[in-house]
């Protein structure tokens, strides 16, 4: 068994400066990905009163084992670039919510008001939105049975279950070549389908799983249905090309086919694309002023921790400057 | 070799100042140590060693049956936290990963002699009146499974009809086939009821009253 060392991560359950509901923040910034923690940073040293709520504290960093694409790192421990940021964000000593979920975010007279899942409110004159985005699901019959029987999306959690067993990987990019070299840890053995033609992953991923012999690649397939009563015990899938179907035995199904935005929150509050994404311009502004969004949750193309971070950084630079423009400071 | 690297170790001793009352952890283990009861039991003295607030006792599965029998350990290593009682707070398998930090927060928790949680959930966790044995099937690399052990350790502090275990189940691989475990965190409730995937501190409680309900 691969054991991850010993992880210190006592900021996400609990954290002693907590928010005040009276106060009237300047900035408000929702996550705790790298998009959040960036924009966190670049807002403390402008000296601005803000506060920062989020259920948890990496986003997505914490569903992998290794980071090899951040500028400074030729490959870095998932969880300690995590504690780095953490760390970095701790040092201005700002009030942070963790452990808390944003219900909805409202609007009224120029102020943004953030309520909570437990009821409480948070107000503030600006809104850094950077609540990421969570897995997709492929909404086919037997996946929602099927989830916690076979199904799954974390790979990093849920591939010790399947050492030595038969599993398919559903995607063709990153997220499903990630899953596959976390499963060929465990010896597993791996069908790995993907409905568009080839794969998308990047190509050094693609190199460091072509070796593994217990790897099969079908593309160009698509999933029809998930069989199993009480747990999966196969997959049946068509042939996009041939229209033909076969039922495939198998263990485990990982789903790693994209993000879905987690935008419900301000879904009656800010332009949304038709894949739910925050619609942004390139100073990370949405149609309403003063609330700005940054990272996965945004039109922004590229998911990626780099990319979140410096999205984060803008963010908090327009909300500063639009604090200063409508004379809000 | 010491097993915590002396960064953590400088990160622990400063949460450890907070620590209000004495926290004792009982170890369960065995003369022939299989691997991970042998790094649970060092790390958890190496624990010990960072405050003074903290003992740890180690027992032996097989030669000290009586006290086996008080905690209720049933598999090793095992792990209890306990302060002017107990209160129902185990770890079985190395709590490593994230779990490491579920074992230093319960630890704070239990020097405070109270869990950190919201009138509202205490409110429903003084309902439960009868016996309650959560597990909550975990595996070292998950990332979120630690919040679902804070969870039912804290609830086992509010209730003392309430006992909860983290289980590090692949060190325990018959578990899996017994609870059906296919996903982390997987929560079982009284044996026959579970709860796949991490639910609300809400939806918990509720899963826990709905599991007791006459
Ligand atoms: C398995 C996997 C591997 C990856 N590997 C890499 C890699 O190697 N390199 C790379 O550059 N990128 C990688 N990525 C992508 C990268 O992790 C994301 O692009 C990046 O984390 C996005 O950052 P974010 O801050 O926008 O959102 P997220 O990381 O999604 O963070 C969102 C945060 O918001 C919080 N949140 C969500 N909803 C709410 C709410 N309602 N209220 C309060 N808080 C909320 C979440 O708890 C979370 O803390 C990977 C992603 C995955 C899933």
């Amino acid at each position: 068994m691969h054991v991850p060392g010993f992880i210190l991560d006592t900021v996400s359950s609990e954290h002693s400066y907590p928010l005040d509901q009276n106060v009237l923040y300047d900035i408000l910034i929702l996550g705790g990905g790298p998009a959040a923690m960036s924009a966190a940073i670049y807002a403390a040293r402008k000296m601005l009163n803000i506060a920062f709520v989020t259920v948890d504290f990496g986003g997505q960093i914490r569903e992998t084992s290794e980071v090899e694409n951040y500028l400074g790192f030729q490959s870095i421990n998932a969880h300690d670039l995590i504690e780095r940021f953490q760390q970095h964000v701790k040092s201005f000593r700002l009030p942070i919510g963790v452990g808390a979920r944003v219900e909805a975010v409202f609007r009224n007279d120029g102020l943004f008001t953030a309520v909570m899942e437990d009821g409480l409110r948070y107000t503030a004159k600006t809104v850094i939105y950077a609540t990421g985005a969570r897995h997709r699901q492929l909404a086919v019959p037997g996946e929602k049975e099927l989830i916690g029987r076979g199904v799954t999306y974390c790979s990093i959690c849920d591939a010790p279950l399947y050492k030595d067993r038969k599993v398919m990987v559903v995607g063709g990019g990153n997220s499903a070549f990630t899953a596959a070299l976390d499963l060929s840890r465990g010896n597993a053995t791996i069908i790995l389908v993907n409905n568009a033609r080839g794969w998308q992953a990047d190509a050094i991923l693609q190199r460091q799983i072509r070796d593994y012999k217990k790897i099969e690649f079908l593309d160009l397939h698509e999933v029809v249905r998930i069989e199993g009563g009480d747990r999966v015990e196969g997959v049946t899938v068509r042939g996009r090309v041939t229209g033909e179907e076969k039922t495939v035995a198998v263990d485990g199904v990982f789903i790693e086919i994209g993000l879905l935005p987690n935008s419900d929150p301000v879904k009656n509050l800010v332009e949304l694309n038709e894949r739910g994404e925050v619609v942004v311009d390139c100073l990370c502004r949405t149609n309403i002023p003063g609330f700005f969004a940054a990272g996965d949750v945004t039109t922004i193309p590229h998911k990626q921790i780099i990319v979140a971070a410096g999205e984060g950084a803008k963010a908090a630079l327009s909300a500063h400057d639009y604090l200063v423009q409508t004379s809000r400071l | 070799m010491a097993i915590l690297e002396d960064k953590i170790r400088e990160q622990i001793k400063t949460l450890f100042e907070a620590l209000q009352n004495q926290v004792r952890i009982v170890n369960f283990t065995q003369e022939f140590e299989c691997a991970f009861c042998r790094m649970t039991r060092e790390m958890l003295e190496e624990l010990g060693h960072l405050s003074e607030k903290i003992t740890v006792e180690v027992y032996d599965f097989v030669r000290d049956a009586e006290t086996v029998k008080r905690y209720a350990v049933d598999k090793i290593p095992a792990t209890a936290l306990v302060g002017e009682k107990d209160y129902g707070i185990r770890f079985y398998g190395v709590p490593a990963g994230y779990e490491f930090t579920s074992l230093i927060e319960g630890i704070i928790d239990v020097s405070r002699r109270k869990p950190n949680l919201s009138q509202d959930i205490l409110t429903e966790l003084a309902k439960v009146d009868r016996p309650v044995h959560i597990q909550v099937f975990v595996s070292p690399t998950c990332p979120y499974c630690m919040f679902a052990v804070r969870n039912a350790h804290r609830f086992a502090m509010a209730s003392s009809f309430i006992t909860a275990d983290m289980v590090e189940v692949t060190e325990f691989p018959h578990l899996v086939v017994k609870y059906n475990v296919q996903s982390f965190p997987k929560i079982v409730i009284n044996e026959n009821h579970a709860l796949p995937g991490l639910p609300t501190d809400t939806e918990f409680v509720r899963a826990i009253l709905n599991a007791i309900a006459r």
